[in-house]
Order: C-alpha cells, then structure tokens, then sequence
C-alpha cells in the first residue's frame, strides 16, 4: 500500500473520527502512534476491529513502559496488524501508579497473555481481564522487575548471592 | 543416628537404605571386601561405563546435549544412553540456565535419583550463572545441588560434553564405592 | 479413574471423575521447561492452562543496562535454534533507529544465514515432534542435516549455535568462497533429505493418525488468538512478513508460502517442510545473486575497525577501544520492526532516549502467542493428543520466556 493511503487512512480518518480523544500523533521511520485517552481505549478497538478499510484483526503485543520520576510514570502500548490490508498501528496510553486499564481480550483473544505479561512485569492492572495472574515470575514474587526502581540483580537470597540488599 | 548393635537377621530389616548401610558396617565380611582392590575396581568399572543421564533439557545448552545424544557425536557408545525418568538414572546433566523458579523442582528431580548419583553441569550458567546475572537465574547450579563436573561454555560443544563424561569417569574410578559414604548435600 | 461401573440393559456407563494433572516441567515431549496443567475427563481433555516462566531470565532487563551492540548476543540465547534469526531482529530494529541503509552483499548474506537457520530450526521442530509420537529415526535424520547446516555456520563466523554474527551495520565477516561453494552443495543435497523425511512420515499411517485432524484451529480463531508463522498459515491465513512487508532483499527473491487447509497439526507439519524447500530456493537464488562488495556499512562510529588493523595499527586500536568503552549514540523515538522468525513474527520494539543504551527493549515473541491456543486446539481432544499438537506448535522456551 502507498504511503499516502496509509496516511490518510491511518491518520487523518482516524484523527476525523476520533478527534477529541486523540491527544497526539507520531509519524517516525514510518509508524504512526496514537496518544489516546484511556476511557476511549475499547471504542477505538472496536472501530479498529470493525472498519472495512482497517480490520486490524492481528493483535501483535501490548506492552508497557516505565517512565520512572516522569509525572503519568507508565505508558501502555497495543501494536496491532491487519492481516488482509497489511497495515501497523500503534496505540498508546498513558497512566499513574495504580490507575487500571481496561482489557481488550473481548476484542482480540491474544492480548491474554500479553496483558498478564504487563501485569507480571510492572505492576498495571487490566479491568476485565479474564485471569489476571502472574506469568513469567513465581505467583508468591514480590515487587514487579522491569519498574525502573527494581534493581537489575534483584534482592539477595539463597539463590543469588549477588544480588542487593533489601531494606 | 549411631544405633546401639543389634544382630540383623532375615530381610525384614532392610527396608530402609540406613538399616543396609548398618548391616554392611557391621559386617567383618564386607571389610574386606572394601579392602579388596580388585572388587572395587570392578565395581567402579561397572559403574563408571554404563552412565545413564537423564534427559532434562532447561535451556539453549540442552540442544548441545541433543547434539551429543544424536547422529554424529553419539553418546550411546560410551554407554551413556539417556533415561526420561530420574529413578533410572545416574547422571544428572543441568543443561541450561536454571532460574529460580524451576529451582525447586531441579531439588526434587535430584532426590528422586537413586544412588550413586552425579552432576554435571553444563555451560556457563549452570556453572555460575553465565551471562545471566539478574534477579531472576539461579547463580550456578551447585547451589542447588551437588555438582561433579563443570563443563564451561556457551554452549560447550558436544565434544566438551563427551570430555566432561570422561572427567566423571576417571572420577568415579577413583571413588571408593564400597565405603557407603553418603553423598548428596550436608543439610 | 472409574468411579463406578453401572450396567444399563447391555451397555456400559463408566463413570468418571475429573482429575488435575500437571504436565511438566520436566516432561520428555515438553520440548524443555513448559509446564501444562490439564482438567481431564477420563481420558478427555477438558482444559489446559500453560504455565510458563520456567526460563524467565530478564532478557528485557538487561536490554536496558547493556550498550546497543552489547546486547547482541542475547538475541541468540532466546530462540536458540535458530539464533540468525533473532540477531536480524534486533539488529534490523536498531538500524531502523539510526537509519542506516546497509551494503547489498551484507543484505544477500543475511537472508542466507536467516534461512539457513530457519532451516536448523525447522529441522529440529520436525524432528523433536517425530520423536514425541514415536518416530525415533526422523529425529536422528533431521539431526544429520543439522550438523551439515551447523557445520555452515562454524564456516562463516565459527560459532555453532550462539552466533552474534550480525552486527548493526552489517555482519561481522565475510562470506567466503569456500563458504559459498559448500552453501552450494548443501542446497544441492538437501531437497532429497526432505523427500527422505516425506517418505519416512507423510504417508506413514502412525504419522497420519496422529496429526491428522488432530488440534484444529480455524482461520479466524487462529488470527484471533495471535497464532503466527507456519502455524497460522497451516490454517490458510497468507501471513508471511517476507512477502507482506520485504525487509532485506526478499521483494527481489522469487519464494511461495506454503499454505494448509485444515488447520490440524498435519497441515502444520506439510507447511513446515514446504518451507524447507523455499528456503532452500531462497539461498540458491541469493548465492547467485550476491554482489561484490563491503559488507559492513563505512561508518566508523557505529562499525569498529577490522581486527586485522587493530593489531597492527594504533589509530584503529584507540578507535576500537572508544567503540567498546563508550558505544554510540541513537536519535531519540521509538520503532518497531518485525521479522519473519522460523516461528512467526518476531518483533523488537526499541524506546531510545538518544543515549547509548535502550530506555527500554520490548521483544514481541512468537512462542508466546502460540502457546496461547494450545487450550483451544486441543479441548475436547484425547490426552495423548496433547503431545502432538504442543510438538507441531513447536515451542522453544528460550523464547517465550525471555
Ligand atoms: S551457558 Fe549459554 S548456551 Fe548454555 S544455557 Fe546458558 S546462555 Fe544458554
């Protein structure tokens, strides 16, 4: 697809439709990036779903980022694909410590994981979700590793001599 | 448990692995057969030659271990034929990066082992944790269980596999098998 | 199991109760530390429910404290089979970043070694699910010709299976004559090793049985639960980033995507070895193809000087040691780029704040997603089928887990 379609598809339709819930748009080395608001996060899948020029059907990861001292600390990222028009998107929220975010697993089944991924890593919690547990760590670990704050080594114990000592 | 002497007659006394070690100390028979150079070079042949490891694949050093099991380096003809379950098994191989979480169960795959048992471990986490010093990788396999051989690498070649085999070995030929030394972990 | 057996007129109602069983982690056909835990009925399944993690290391981690051509070979511990692989996807995600187009020959020997090791990746999958459902001898063949691909490979940058051969830039040596000649001899080879491995299972009436409707999974579902590579286009989805969004010299290479019908694990096995023999295609055509030239890009801040020189030379070694000590730099933004792993999509999603290391590395893994539909595919199947359709999604852990 020419890079024009993409663009007027990608944003200037998606900036027509959904305008006031757009905080920001990024075109860098060719991906657009959706800054939205949270509260609008499940209309836009839909529409993302739905549209017969998108049909973004491939959910390809949700994942976070932790901006440690900046003011809303995380960031939530959805990386979508649309498997007959060929075309990448990716959406983005931003959140504080302790905020949740609606799950989009009513919308594209994979996100299952993924979202557990995020809970597991950093500590975000997804509304809906259907069985929001820990799934890399142990289920008794505590603190969530990939926060900034976490220290790479993690804390001493029995199995890791190295690692920091906790206070 | 130092047990007051008592006389062992029948079979009904060796149900547990303690009762047998406590027959055979007492035994001025078995005396000399510890003595005896050339049983114990028997044994510790026939133990040393049919080493069968158990095939417990953790991380990118098992496909090495693959490697050695299959088609061209072959590890069938050092007598090394791997087991899937640990009851039949001698040689312990922790091929890969053990994390914290599966920790528990290397433990309990170890005790499930009959005695005699080894341990290699293989590559460089399993050594010492490799290039993977974080919070969540176990810093090297020995301090879960009690390791014979260190292969470094990463991943060793299968060829550094096979060396290390014939480290274990020459170790075990010069264990005194009939000593009834506990091994396993001091705890 | 039987709880009870009541007879009714003359047949037989065994009832049964339901049981928990825990699969793994230490499980022959659990192809390395995953842990399925099963609700079966009798002998049905009911429910599995992954549990992974097993091989959590903090790849992502260590991403953020390490120097962007440090991190490199990280990248091959994760999908060990086929580390090639996972060096392109990182490092093709770093050149994003800084824009930089790299040589033509560095191109062709890219995709060389990315399909070779989608080879040796393809083969051990094949030949570990053989084993799984009892064809012992397909493994042992399968590893034959991966010793001869990993044999290559030694060639080229003398590592077996931790490669670190991609370098941002470029790659780290050249391919030489010698390499090219025996490459040539392996494609000449290999097509009759997989008609070898097609006549030891595709009509094998064990082979069929157990993979033939075993594990389906419709086009939608697979779509809908993140399913990729050869598993999603075995259920007939034309999803191949090869094709859809060329990286590298792939537009110009003439290759098909091996598709399936069904769905079933059979279908995944026909397009795992339709795949071999385009990738074989793709290598023939890329050594024909391949140009003369530099195979790294001239840029001195982002590609050290050649060891040779360094050697030899005082400039080139106070420039190599700048390069290992203080890296460089990357324009601040964040990408993300895809692959087509021997897996499916394998995509690195860098945040740079314009310093020599990631803010954060996210590392979008095609084992993951798959394992995700194992509870789908094999619901109300038999136990045993289990095995088989964990095999034909062929998880490596390394991978999922990070
Ligand atoms: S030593 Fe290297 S190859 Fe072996 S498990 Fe560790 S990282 Fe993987």
């Amino acid at each position: 697809m020419a890079l024009q379609d993409k663009d007027s598809i990608l944003v200037k339709r998606f900036q027509e439709r959904f305008a006031p819930s757009i905080l920001e748009t990024t075109v860098f080395r060719g991906e657009v990036t959706h800054l939205i608001k949270k509260e609008s996060l499940l209309d836009i899948c839909s529409f993302l779903r739905s549209e017969k020029d998108l049909k973004m059907d491939y959910l390809s990861d949700v994942m976070g980022v932790d901006y440690h001292p900046r003011a809303p600390r995380f960031e939530v990222l959805y990386q979508i694909y649309s498997t007959t028009n060929k075309l990448r998107l990716r959406l983005k929220i931003r959140l504080e410590d302790g905020e949740t975010v609606p799950s989009v697993t009513g919308h594209w089944k994979s996100a299952n994981f993924s979202e557990r991924e995020v809970y597991d890593m950093f500590g975000i919690v997804f509304e809906g979700h259907p069985d929001l547990k820990r799934i890399y760590m142990p289920h008794d670990w505590e603190g969530f590793p990939l926060r900034k704050d976490y220290p790479l080594k993690g804390y001493k114990d029995r199995y890791n001599p190295y690692g920091e000592e906790k206070e | 448990m130092v047990a007051e002497k008592k006389t062992h007659e029948g079979v009904a006394q060796f149900t547990t692995l303690e009762s047998i070690f406590e027959v055979m100390r007492d035994n001025p028979i078995m005396d000399l057969v510890r003595e005896n150079p050339v049983t114990r070079h028997v044994v510790n042949w026939g133990r040393a030659s049919s080493l069968w490891p158990m095939s417990f694949c953790l991380a990118c050093c098992a496909i090495e271990m693959i490697c050695a099991a299959c088609s061209r380096y072959d590890l069938d003809r050092m007598g090394s034929i791997f087991r899937v379950s640990p009851r039949q098994a001698d040689v312990m191989i922790v091929a890969g990066t053990m994390t914290k979480k599966i920790a528990p169960t290397v433990k309990i795959l170890f005790d499930q082992m009959p005695e005699p048992r080894w341990v290699i471990a293989q590559g460089g986490c399993a050594s010492a944790g490799g290039p993977y010093n974080t919070y969540a990788v176990v810093q090297g396999a020995d301090l879960v269980v009690p390791v014979d051989v260190y292969v470094p690498g990463c991943p060793p070649r299968p060829e550094a596999l096979l060396f290390g085999f014939l480290q274990l070995q020459e170790k075990i030929k010069r264990e005194q098998p009939l000593l009834l030394k506990k091994r396993g972990l001091s705890e | 199991m039987s709880d009870k057996i009541e007879k009714k007129g003359r047949e037989e109602i065994i009832s049964t109760r339901g049981i928990t069983l825990n699969m793994g982690p230490q499980h022959p056909s659990c192809h390395g530390v995953l842990h399925l835990i099963l609700d079966l009925q009798g002998e049905r399944v009911m429910k599995v429910e992954p549990d992974i993690g097993y091989l959590h290391r903090g790849t992502e981690k260590i991403a953020e404290n390490l120097f962007y051509p440090q991190f490199v070979p990280y990248t091959d511990r994760l999908d060990y089979l086929s580390g090639m692989s996972n060096n392109l996807a990182y490092v093709q995600a770093v050149e994003k970043l800084l824009a930089i187009e790299i040589p033509e020959r560095a191109k062709y020997i890219r995709v060389i070694a990315a399909e070779l090791s989608r080879l040796s990746g393809h083969l051990l999958g094949v030949g570990a699910w053989s084993a799984d459902v009892g064809a012992m001898t397909v493994l042992l063949y399968a590893f034959r010709e991966r010793e001869m691909i990993l044999d290559l490979f030694e060639m080229l940058c003398g590592a077996r299976m931790t490669y670190s051969y991609l370098r941002v830039g470029g790659v780290r040596y050249d391919a030489t004559e010698e390499f090219k000649e025996r490459c040539r001899e392996f494609c000449r080879v290999f097509p009759g090793r997989v008609d070898e491995y097609e006549r030891l299972l595709t009509g094998n009436r064990i082979w069929l049985k157990r993979n033939r409707g075993i594990g389906i999974i419709s086009a939608d579902d697979a779509i809908n639960l993140g399913l990729g590579g050869p598993n999603l286009r075995g259920s007939g989805v034309r999803y191949d980033i090869r094709k859809d969004e060329p990286y590298l010299v792939y537009d110009r290479l003439d290759f098909e995507v091996p598709l399936g019908t069904v769905g079933d694990c059979f279908d995944r096995y026909v397009v795992r070895l339709g795949e071999m023999r385009q990738s074989v295609r793709i290598i023939e055509q890329c050594l024909r193809d391949m140009p003369e030239g530099p195979f790294v890009v001239d840029m001195p801040e982002i590609v050290p000087p050649p060891k040779q020189t360094i050697y030899n030379n005082m400039e080139a070694l106070i420039h190599h040691f700048k390069y290992v000590s203080d890296s460089f730099k990357v324009p601040e933004g964040e990408v993300y780029s895809a692959i087509e792993s021997p897996k499916g999509e394998l995509g690195v999603y860098i945040v740079s704040d314009g310093t020599e290391k990631p803010y954060r590395l996210k590392i979008r893994v095609p084992t993951f997603m798959n394992l995700q539909s194992i509870d789908h595919m094999s619901r109300g199947g038999y136990f045993a089928d289990v095995v088989a359709v964990v095999s034909s999604l062929d998880p490596v852990m390394g991978e999922c887990d990070k």
